[in-house]
């Protein structure tokens, strides 16, 4: 038997999200905006609200609620600012690695201050040559006596600036096929955050760059174990960034099909709303049609992952699916909004801004394509 | 530590009140199938009580009478803090007037045990007869103040409370165990967070029905109800629009009159 229906609890965390959303992370979304910065003052929010704390286990200071609730949380949270679900979505990614693959020690070091905000997390995989193909990294490692040092930049990495943690993705340079992942901190020597990006969309999300100068990183900062940093990276990504990629754009969905409803029903033209002419009906329904879709996908494959169940191949459709959903709906929610569509006091246009940073995030719709038939073809 | 009790209703969501509909025969809105909310003036009744429980300690109990969906709203008090929760829920109790409510009300407060301050919010925002509260202490046999603003003095038995009344606040003493109606001054009501939710699952929520309570059938529901609504209408709201005209002094002193006219100044 199939129920397609939240339960009253997960109903409740909906509305607590909504309200957090609307009441504590509406207000920075102008200063977000207008100067990309701002994420000091709702990283606090987030963290005042246990929404970083949602997927830690209990026992090591978080919530323990799951993926599914997760995935609620981030989609009322893009629903009002994509920016704000990003850098939330990304702490989580940077968490699961600690959560699936830490040990006791590093769970019991780590996750406490992650679920409190006192210290932030990330994931570094991606380099200028490409985040998809992370075998192609020339960030490289030396083992030395009790220690590795690292060299390499990454670039495009969400929260570069903000997390406190960070886990690297690194080769061995002594063997090339040979991957780790290291917990990198801030405040290590030669460790710095360089160059911020200024993305077209989901501004006031720090995006920027990472350098490492001979990084002595101490061996019980290696996640994972050694050599299987492949394992480490892919698994967080695959379940967790693409799970709330579709988080993202589940939420940025429902924002334009709310803006569109809206303006449709109050601007006039010949003599009626304009949400009476087929042509926006229509734009409208495709709207609904892949959000609830989009929905179904995005919750299934939440619900496998609580469970326990390998879920990355469902999220690679629900990614694909949703992101490209979103980027569809918000270029009808502007198209609608007409000439207005073009103003940026219309939140439309941050929407159509947004949606387009959704698409490489945690992998392109292309490199979803390549996941989704490899699974149809096994 | 305080007995608290929290009376709370299920009402209509605000936010959808132009999708409503009046029920014709029965003159009401019907509620199982429209979204419930906590009257929001019962969230600051609740509130006052989460705050007493931090400068004394106490437990809370919310009472809600409603259709089984109404339960939600219990759970959602229980996470928003309360450590109790108690639905009183009957098709027997359907169609009950402030009166009928009040004594149902009342007589769930009696078996639930020692009280030594009930809360209500003033007023609901679908009935809005303000008398739901001053019934029940009409019940209990208990000092009631309504319209409280302010709790100035809360420590023993023999508080002060700031009540408003048309012009002006009055101060008022009043001895345990007793009955307050909140308004919306009074304080912030918080906010829903995840780990009260998850606090919530673990409270007791107890279902009584009409035999439970042992009330007689002619004293619950319509049967019980000295009052009932015989007209509902919908609010016809119509947006104006004037361009004042004239000097700057004409549109001054225009202004000046409109907003007399609609009361706000």
């Amino acid at each position: 038997m199939i129920d397609f229906t939240f339960t009253e609890e997960q109903e409740l965390f909906r509305k607590a999200a909504r309200e957090f959303a609307e009441t504590k992370i509406a207000p920075h979304v102008p200063t977000m905006e207008e100067t990309n910065r701002g994420w000091d003052e709702v990283i606090k929010e987030l963290a005042e609200a246990e929404m970083i704390a949602i997927t830690i286990p209990q026992e090591y200071g978080g919530l323990g609620m799951g993926y599914v609730a997760r995935l609620i949380a981030l989609e009322e949270i893009a629903r009002v600012s994509v920016a704000t679900a990003m850098m939330n979505q990304i702490f989580g990614l940077g968490i699961e690695p600690f959560i699936k693959f830490g040990t006791e020690e590093q769970k019991k070091k780590y996750l406490p201050k992650f679920a409190t905000g006192e210290r932030l997390a990330t994931v570094a995989v991606t380099e200028s040559s490409g985040g998809s193909d992370p075998k192609g990294c020339r960030t490289k490692y030396k083992k030395g006596n009790g220690t590795y040092l690292l060299n390499g930049r990454k670039c495009f990495i969400t929260n570069s600036h903000t997390a406190d943690a960070q886990v690297v993705l690194a080769v061995d340079e002594d063997n090339p096929d040979v991957f780790t992942t290291f917990i990198v901190e801030k405040g290590m020597e030669g460790f710095t955050p360089t160059h911020e990006e200024h993305k077209v969309g989901m501004r006031g999300c720090n995006t920027g760059e990472i350098e490492m100068k001979n990084v002595s990183v101490p061996a019980e900062n290696v996640i994972g174990g050694e050599g299987k940093g492949l394992k480490v990276a892919m698994a967080a990504i695959g379940d967790v960034g693409r799970g709330g990629m579709v988080g993202c754009a589940l939420g940025l969905q429902q924002a334009c099909l709310e803006a569109a409803v809206k303006f449709s029903n109050e601007r006039i033209l010949y003599g009626k709303p304009i949400s009476n002419l087929q042509a926006i009906q229509f734009k409208i329904a495709e709207m609904k049609i892949d959000l609830e879709a989009g929905r179904l996908l995005g919750y299934r494959a939440a619900a496998m992952q609580d469970k326990g169940e390998r879920s990355s191949n469902e999220f690679a459709v629900a990614k694909y699916y949703t992101t490209e959903a979103a980027q569809k709906a918000a270029k009808m929610a502007v198209d609608i909004h007409g000439g207005y569509g073009c103003m940026e006091e219309f939140p439309v246009t941050r929407y159509l801004r947004d949606s387009y940073v959704l698409g490489p995030s945690a992998g392109t719709s292309d490199i979803m394509k390549v996941i989704i038939s490899r699974w149809a073809l096994s | 530590m305080l007995n608290i009790v929290v009376c709370v209703k299920a009402v209509p969501d605000a936010s959808i009140a132009d999708k409503l509909k009046i029920d014709p025969i029965t003159k009401s809105l019907p509620r199982l199938d429209i979204p419930l909310v906590i009257n929001p003036l019962d969230s600051h009744a609740l509130e006052a009580a989460l705050q007493l429980r931090k400068k004394y300690g106490a437990h809370i109990t919310i009472l809600c009478m409603g259709p089984p969906p109404a339960g939600n709203i219990v759970r959602e008090c229980l996470a928003l803090g309360a450590d109790k929760g108690i639905l009183l829920t009957d098709p027997a109790f359907a169609g009950a007037d402030a009166f009928a409510t009040a004594y149902t009300l009342a007589k769930a407060i009696e078996k639930n045990g020692p009280v030594d301050v009930v809360f209500c919010g003033m007023a609901s925002s679908d009935g809005a007869t303000e008398w739901v509260g001053p019934e029940i202490a009409t019940f209990l046999n208990m000092p009631v103040v309504t319209m409280v603003r302010e709790i100035v003095e809360d420590q023993g038995d023999e508080w002060i409370v700031k009540a408003d009344y048309e012009h002006g606040h009055r101060k008022v003493k009043l001895k345990l165990p007793a009955i307050i109606t909140v308004t919306r001054n009074l304080n912030q009501p918080g906010a829903l967070s995840f780990s009260g939710i998850l606090k919530a699952r673990s409270k007791e929520i107890t279902v009584w029905d009409r035999e439970k309570l042992e009330i007689p059938a002619d004293r619950v529901g319509l049967k019980g109800s000295p009052t009932y609504v015989t007209e509902m209408t919908h609010l016809e709201r119509q947006r104006k629009v004037e361009i004042l005209e004239g000097s700057l002094q004409e549109k001054v002193e225009r202004l000046v009159q409109i907003l007399s006219d609609a009361g706000v100044v």
